[in-house]
């Protein structure tokens, strides 16, 4: 017996619709066998996982504020890999747009500066991301260098930049040793959107910035070209379009946003810089934007969707000792599914029973 | 013993699981496949190999269960990549995003237990020559393999029909599939070689490094062992000049920090993840004449029947 791949005629537009579904099924069913495994009820942990965060106001809101950063991220990255370019570092642009907006917050700390600082602080983040992002894509289109090696090995550096700024010129005075900047003034934090809530401005920000890149990618030439330059290389090529300055032009694009999203978690939900900032939103936008099938409205339902199997990975520590990991496996398995259910928009599986002769030998 | 006996151990033990992890991705490559899945084969491979050393007391016993996981990993991304003809690319990315979460899940009973190394060379007469006794004739028996490891390699690849064949399926698939090579099946055996690679590459840090399993410690190897694939530009033989100069970074820094430089220790611990993106830097700018690279690399193949 044997699975062999038909070529479709043409992309099932249907399956296209329905293959994020069938990998969110699939997924589902993979977790019950796991939870079994683990000893747990499948049932009683899906639902603590999927459901029991949707019934109260202050699970809701985590979800809005962990979808943010993931939604922002993956709407850069979308980009970024419909140009088929692979920046697979925005967890490290992530945390220089943090550091980088951070500055200007511990540097105006207890003077009397104005509203002017939050918006200052994002422009900061925005520019810091989007250089350190262009450091991968200028590496690959100067020296051609593997973008996807210096953008994750950038990450590891960003990591250990942000500590050394916590545990040494940053670090509180007041903190008792604590690695961390002190907490952030009033004026450069994000302000929540209900008075004493846990959503903040943020999330106003994320559905701009998606609607701002749908409106990108549909109404405009660059959009068209980002596109076509990813789908189809040599009509690009024909067409003039110029490769390289679009890779560059998608990490700048996908590093800002990552940086933004990394200070607005800062001098939101965080308000103060620290280590462990991010639980892998840079990673996790990498499913974030695959499952939200690189398009911006798809990738503001999958956002939601991975925040809640990170609210619901906490609570179901809290409430049956599932171990957090779980939901780490649980996020690489939607991936695979994710992805192998694309399969099926452009190719048919058959199960061939006989041995076929052409892939066995001569012919 | 001294000082520079003692860097140049440390050296070879923080090279050695580069060095594995490298050969076996070397082979996958040149059969045309990337597998970026090298950190999450790594570190589950690191996972299993404790558990298994830790249950059974035996290294061997832990070397053998990282390999197994290491080729169980490794065949999930074959039925992604060649049965399914998915992106190779996005493939890896979530073969180390389970990875990571799989190691945690299994690991998480081992954390804070403790197992004794693996057992170093011991020759009487050749280990006590001064110098160079303890280096040539007093390592673990990983040293020594992942080095015929390398050597068995370049054999294949170079001095044998079937190395031939798969080097065929590397540069181009079309061809080697007119000529009646089964390009899927040989790509198979070569994804499953790279996990089993990286699967032992994963074992050796808490079997022969530190006695213990940490999350995440594979801590970006399996990444670096990557771009040492670009560095050798493919070459076996260069592998090993690669594996052990990052090695000599690594070891270095960490030196470095202990003589107290006036450095921050973080420069110092990104040395070597931001000599892996110059190096990267310099190789792919030298090569501008023509790419080393397997000529297929990367790219799906689905036969036609």
């Amino acid at each position: 017996m044997q699975l062999v791949l038909e070529k479709r005629a043409e992309r099932s537009n249907t399956i296209a619709l329905i293959s994020p579904l069938i990998a969110i099924g699939l997924t589902l069913v993979t977790m019950s066998i796991l939870f079994a495994i683990l000893g747990k009820n499948p049932i009683s942990a899906l639902g603590v996982y999927f459901i029991d965060p949707l019934t109260d106001s202050y699970s809701l809101q985590e979800i809005a504020v962990k979808a943010t950063p993931l939604v922002m991220i993956a709407i850069g990255l979308s980009l970024c890999y419909l140009a088929n370019a692979w920046n697979i570092g925005a967890e490290g642009q992530f945390l220089v747009g943090a550091v980088a907006g951070s500055w200007l917050a511990v540097k105006t700390q207890g003077t009397d500066a104005g509203p002017w600082v939050l918006p200052a602080m994002m422009l900061l983040a925005a520019i810091g991301g989007a250089l350190y992002a262009l450091i991968p894509a200028i590496c690959k289109v100067r020296f051609g260098a593997s973008e996807i090696l210096t953008s994750l090995m950038l990450v590891y550096v960003a990591d250990l930049l942000l500590d050394y700024l916590v545990r040494g010129p940053w670090r509180d005075p007041k903190g008792f040793n604590f690695p961390t900047t002190a907490e952030f003034d009033p004026v450069a934090a994000v302000p929540a959107l209900i008075e004493g809530g846990r959503l903040h401005l943020g999330g106003v920000i994320a559905l701009v910035v998606v609607a701002a890149v749908a409106v990108l990618l549909g109404k405009t030439i660059k959009g068209f070209e980002i596109r076509v330059v990813g789908a189809a290389p040599r009509a690009a090529r024909f067409g003039g379009f110029n490769s390289n300055q679009l890779i560059l032009l998608t990490f700048a694009i996908s590093g800002a946003l990552a940086g933004l999203a990394g200070i607005i978690e800062v001098a939101g939900p965080v308000g103060h810089l620290q280590p462990g900032i991010s639980p892998g939103y840079g990673f996790t936008a990498i499913i974030v934007a695959f499952l939200g099938r690189l398009n911006p409205v798809g990738i503001l339902i999958a956002g939601l969707f991975l925040a809640l199997t990170f609210i619901g990975g906490e609570q179901a520590q809290i409430a049956m000792k599932i171990p957090l990991d779980v939901t780490k496996v649980f996020q690489g398995i939607l991936l695979f599914y994710v992805l192998a259910c694309d399969s099926l928009i452009l190719y048919r599986f058959k199960l061939v029973f006989a041995s076929p002769k052409v892939s066995s030998g001569a012919h | 013993m001294g000082l520079i006996e003692a860097i140049i151990l440390a050296v070879l033990a923080a090279s050695t699981p580069l060095l594995l992890a490298a050969t076996g991705e070397l082979v996958t490559e040149r059969s045309g496949v990337l597998n970026l899945g090298v950190e999450g084969m790594m570190i589950v491979g690191a996972a299993c190999g404790f558990g298994g050393a830790w249950l059974s007391g035996s290294v061997i016993i832990g070397a053998l269960c990282g390999i197994v996981a290491g080729v169980l990993m490794s065949l999930i991304f074959a039925l992604m990549t060649l049965g399914l003809a998915v992106n190779q690319v996005a493939t890896g990315l979530a073969l180390t995003i389970l990875g990571i979460g799989l190691s945690g899940l299994i690991g998480s009973r081992f954390v804070g237990e403790k197992i004794s190394l693996a057992p170093h060379l011991y020759i009487p007469g050749l280990t006590d020559i001064p110098l160079i006794g303890r280096i040539l004739f007093g390592e673990d028996a990983f040293v020594y393999l992942s080095l015929a490891l390398v050597a068995g390699v370049w054999f294949f690849l170079y001095k044998t029909r079937a190395g031939l064949i798969l080097r065929a399926a590397g540069d181009n698939h079309a061809s080697a599939h007119a000529l009646g090579y089964s390009v899927l099946r040989i790509r198979m055996f070569a994804v499953m070689f790279g996990g089993a690679c990286a699967g032992l590459a994963g074992a050796y840090l808490p079997l022969a490094y530190t006695p213990f399993f940490i999350p995440g410690m594979t801590a970006g190897r399996g990444w670096i062992a990557l771009a040492l694939v670009v560095f050798a530009s493919w070459l076996p033989g260069r592998l090993v000049i690669g594996a052990y100069l990052f090695g000599a970074v690594t070891i270095l820094q960490l030196h470095a920090q202990g003589w107290g430089v006036g450095i921050p220790s973080q420069l110092m611990s990104a040395l070597p993840y931001l000599a892996t993106v110059i190096v990267l830097v310099l190789i792919s700018r030298a090569r501008t004449g023509g790419s080393t690279a397997p000529a297929a690399l990367g790219t799906v193949f689905v036969p036609d029947r």
